[in-house]
């Protein structure tokens, strides 16, 4: 029961990507492109996400636990540091060399058209060589 | 350079269903919405179980064209006005960043800023700022 309901709240997350352009990276370029073809509709994305999630969140922490598990699972991290600074503008940089952020290409996987899957690749390895190398560098720096 | 339609009516209600996702999977499985945090965790899960429901997760996402074209007899429309090798650059920083930096736009800038994160409030103002450099760089003064 907890996985189906998963799967209908992924599919609920990608008809929202799907429907308020966020899969299009013509329009989420043109959001970011305010000197040149400015398109705003990215700022209704955002506060209707925001608008949303603030007041439901707000709802659900009396409730003290979700329905499938003991606790909310929030994340602890606080610190802002130089890793998250660094960490967010590499994002913004690759955001707007490819025009795609990993929720908004997710879900247009299932239109099967061949660019989300060269950026979804790529990213796929952007995660594997940010999470594993340093590992492997400081094993191999210990031998 | 290309015009596209401002839509702030579909991009207001698709928010509201991504805001809605983020609720619903906080209600029923206690965890953030962080696409990022969703799909490095099923490349890499902690245990069998933790991977499973990312997996399902993104099943469900991936359903979402299909569903589109079912509702409305057409493809959603996806414009990709970068080369391949700019998706190939774009993705990889992308998957390093948002490793690092802990999250992207929906789990810092959905989620965390509705959690009120000062944490995500400061990430999603450095990428959205890097991101707007990168485009005014790119098209206006190398000139892609």
């Amino acid at each position: 029961m907890r996985l189906v309901l998963i799967f209908f709240i992924g599919a609920l997350f990608g008809l929202g990507i799907v429907i308020s352009g966020m899969g299009n990276p013509a329009k989420v370029v043109n959001f970011f492109d305010i000197a040149g073809t400015w398109d705003p509709s990215l700022i209704f994305v955002m506060s209707g996400a925001l608008a949303v999630t603030f007041v439901g969140y707000r709802v659900l922490v009396p409730t003290q636990r979700p329905l499938f598990d003991t606790s909310f699972h929030l994340p602890v991290a606080k610190q802002i540091d130089r890793r998250l600074v660094l960490g967010a503008t590499t994002f913004g940089v690759g955001w707007g060399i490819a025009g795609f952020c990993p929720g908004g290409a997710l879900p247009v996987l299932g239109a099967f058209d061949a660019p989300v899957w060269v950026f979804t690749g790529a990213l796929i390895a952007g995660i594997l060589a940010a999470r594993l190398l340093p590992g492997l560098l400081a094993r191999r720096a210990s031998i | 350079m290309m015009e596209t339609e401002f839509t702030p009516w579909a991009s207001l209600a698709g928010g509201a269903m991504i805001g809605l996702a983020a609720v619903l999977l906080m209600a029923v499985a206690g965890r953030v919405m962080g696409a990022t945090g969703i799909l490095a965790g099923a490349l890499l899960p902690a245990s069998r179980e933790d991977g499973a429901w990312r997996w399902v997760m993104i099943a469900g996402m991936v359903t979402a064209p299909s569903l589109y074209l079912l509702a409305t007899g057409s493809w959603p429309e996806i414009t990709v006005p970068v080369s391949t090798p700019m998706l190939i650059v774009g993705g990889f920083l992308v998957g390093v960043g948002v490793t690092f930096g802990g999250g992207c736009t929906s789990g810092h800038g959905v989620c965390g800023i509705a959690r009120l994160s000062v944490r995500s409030i400061v990430a999603t103002g450095v990428f959205m700022v890097a991101c707007v450099v990168t485009v005014y760089v790119i098209r206006h003064v190398v000139g892609v």
